[in-house]
């Protein structure tokens, strides 16, 4: 299989958002290991601190560290690049940006003694903000030694939720309002250069019901809004999407509940289970109801394909997401081009 | 074969003892805590109570139909309740920005009040998400109980990352009130009153870092907003604290809301805990959406052979004559998904009922549609009370 093109190349920071819920950190992680191809290495970040990612990887509660948690997926015959992981807290983050910035990890830990951070998380939310989103872009523009290539091909953070999204990314705005000048400014306009350039895309991860499917169009109606199109709003991943069983004519009887319950009941007799006690009944009422969420879905789906943004489909896998479940996720995402 | 069966969660009892004064709904994002609060107060209302529900962020078309089209901070009665019981129903959506706003207005001189209100500090906290919406939710909460206008509230919390966010907030901001940074931003003279035996040898040195940081006009800027506040220190420690004792009086009643899948059965637990340790009034869960099927005596590994039986047989429809079973295949089929999500759903649910066996539960059956008016919300509230 040639490498072809995918509906993202030259983005290097995927933000995924979606109402909570949704699958926000299961869809984070199916798209890093997407987006592993041999011989690349994606970095996933989380930034909530419920350590999500150690849960789906199976490995112990993540550190703020780099740790390797898997192999991407590979192409037919060969294996997948390598998927790092990194849970970022405020804390940690002050403390690298400290180090990074200053070479002055002691005083941070001093700092955070007399409860700096508490302070950035009560009183400026916007302050944690900037460390977090900094952390995740300082990976996302980090060289190898010597000015070499990228270290990571591409990062995937596992992002804030969709009510929280415009102004954990619109941080030069939200600090501006705090910093006119400093470096803490500085640091945040540097930050704001990455997330608004082209190689910085947010991704909206829904399922197909009323208030996730709102909650996802006015995210990306409030972006827009918020940076005047700055920050570029990326595909609609619909998640858990349960397929129809039935033909279209057959979903309509149903739904109407005008569904031929002798046809069912000759059905079952084939199949050798008797219609006792009005099974073929209480099998119709599920037949509608079942319409009845088709019906709901394809009216969602319709309303968020007026969002006009490319949109992937995964379906619900039955028995919970495991590491095998996630690799089918992300083939489904690269198979519909979204890695 | 299972074990025991919990307890059964007898919502109507709860709801018309009129001492029950206030029911708050908890439970990690997306499990259906606001359409639960919703459906309760209606039901609370219609059977007598002076109900009023104060919501966080509800779905467009559910506000609507409680007449909530806007944020106004004002309880709104809704139209289409049945009052021949005597009960009425108010709701309103919280605006986490006015309600602390008016916090200052009611603890600073004008001036002083002003003065907040204008600082960038201020503003990025009243309205920004993290902590202050839950804080506000637990404000706007002891505002409408000290109204003493109805005889029932219920409260719906923010859709917070945590369920624990929502008790940890006014403690939260508690404790950075009381910090030892706060001495450091509004400066020596005060840092020197305390005596903090930390700041004099390291004083300096934390300034100097944090101005390097934060820069010096930041620091300003915090502390001047902090100076401000300050004097309202004690009233809003206060207000904190009596919310919290509020919340462990014997008229709260707690519901922990989730839906039968991991991460919400997980955080169910967290929170059930913690309701323990705080010594606040826990009564019971409502396990959300649960698939049942009525015709449970057909087993999912009956009736995938059967649907297997059945698509391997001649196909009489393509002779143009005879009965056709796609229908009934397909419905075998979507019989047998329905059974084994249920069981896989069971076994979470009995994760967390053989850890916490003396809670009661309530089980609500998934909904084919989202609820969107008052008669759903009615369904909800009768299933509630089975």
């Amino acid at each position: 299989m040639t490498t072809r093109d995918t509906d993202w190349d030259g983005v290097r920071l995927h933000v995924i958002t979606g109402k909570g819920g949704t699958g926000k950190t299961t869809t984070a992680a199916a798209l890093a290991l997407a987006l592993a191809t041999a011989g690349r290495k994606v970095l996933l970040i989380e930034v909530e601190g419920r350590q999500g990612i150690a849960r789906l990887f199976d490995c112990p509660p993540l550190p703020y560290d780099e740790r390797k948690v898997a192999l991407g997926l590979g192409r037919s015959g060969t294996e997948g690049g390598d998927v790092y992981a990194l849970a970022v807290d405020p804390e940690g983050a002050l403390l690298d940006y400290l180090q990074m910035f200053y070479n002055m990890r002691r005083a941070g830990t001093t700092l955070t003694r007399l409860g700096v951070v508490d302070f950035a998380t009560t009183i400026a939310p916007g302050l944690a903000d900037v460390l977090v989103t900094g952390k995740a872009t300082e990976a996302t523009r980090r060289r190898g030694s010597r000015g070499g290539s990228h270290v990571y091909d591409a990062v995937v953070m596992d992002a804030p939720p969709t009510g929280r999204i415009g102004r954990f990314l619109n941080v030069s705005t939200e600090v501006s309002g705090l910093a006119k000048v400093g470096p803490i400014r500085t640091h945040a306009d540097t930050v704001a250069k990455v997330i608004r350039s082209p190689q910085t895309v947010v991704h909206f991860v829904t399922t197909l019901e009323e208030m996730p499917v709102q909650e996802t169009l006015d995210g990306i109606e409030e972006l827009r809004e918020l940076t005047d199109g700055a920050i570029r709003p990326g595909g609609i991943i619909i998640n858990m999407a349960r397929p129809a069983m039935l033909s279209d004519a057959d979903l309509a009887a149903a739904a109407s509940g005008s569904l031929d319950v002798a046809e069912l009941v000759l059905g079952l007799k084939a199949a050798g289970i008797n219609d006792n006690h009005g099974l073929a009944a209480e099998l119709g009422t599920e037949l509608k109801e079942h319409a009845l969420q088709v019906a709901l879905q394809n009216r969602e789906r319709a309303e968020l394909l007026t969002s006009g943004r490319p949109h992937y489909e995964l379906p619900l896998i039955p028995d919970g997401i495991d590491l095998a479940g996630l690799y089918q996720l992300a083939a489904a995402l690269r198979q519909q081009g979204a890695a | 074969m299972s074990t025991t069966a919990p307890v059964r969660l007898d919502m109507d009892r709860i709801i018309d003892d009129r001492r029950t004064r206030i029911i708050v709904c908890c439970g990690s994002g997306g499990v259906g805590k606001t359409t639960a609060a919703a459906a309760i107060g209606l039901r609370a209302a219609e059977r007598g109570r002076q109900a009023c529900v104060l919501t966080v962020d509800p779905a467009r078309r559910l506000a609507q139909s409680m007449g909530l089209t806007s944020l106004d901070n004002t309880p709104r009665q809704v139209d289409g309740v049945d009052t021949s019981s005597g009960g009425s129903l108010h709701a309103m959506m919280l605006d986490m920005k006015r309600t602390f706003d008016e916090i200052v207005e009611a603890h600073a001189d004008p001036d002083r009040a002003a003065q907040i209100l204008a600082n960038p500090f201020y503003q990025s906290l009243s309205s920004s998400f993290a902590g202050t919406q839950e804080y506000m939710a637990m404000e706007k909460l002891g505002q409408l109980r000290h109204a003493d206008e109805w005889d029932l509230i219920v409260v719906d919390t923010p859709p917070s990352r945590s369920a624990l966010d929502f008790l940890d907030a006014p403690q939260r901001l508690s404790r950075f009130l009381d910090g030892r940074l706060i001495r450091v931003l509004t400066g020596p003279a005060r840092a020197g009153m305390f005596g903090m035996k930390v700041l004099n040898a390291g004083f300096a040195m934390v300034t100097g870092v944090l101005t390097k940081i934060l820069g010096a006009q930041v620091l300003r800027d915090a502390g001047t907003f902090v100076t401000a506040l300050d004097t309202m220190f004690g009233g809003f420690r206060e207000r904190a604290e009596s919310t919290y004792r509020l919340l462990q009086a014997p008229g709260t009643a707690f519901l922990v809301i989730a839906a039968p899948e991991a991460d919400a059965l997980r955080e169910a637990s967290y929170f059930v805990e913690r309701l323990d340790a705080e010594r606040m009034p826990l009564a019971g869960l409502i396990l959300n959406r649960v698939h049942t099927s009525p015709a449970g005596r057909l087993s999912a590994a009956r009736s995938l052979a059967a649907a297997e039986t059945l698509e391997m047989q001649d196909r009489p429809e393509e002779t143009g004559a005879g009965p056709r079973y796609e229908l009934a295949a397909a419905a075998l089929r979507i019989h047998a998904e329905r059974m084994n999500l249920g069981k896989r759903e069971r076994r979470l649910a009995e994760h967390f009922t053989s850890a916490h066996p003396a809670i009661p539960v309530a089980e609500v059956d998934a909904q084919p549609e989202d609820v969107h008016d008052l008669d759903g919300l009615r369904v909800i509230g009768l299933i509630l009370s089975r």
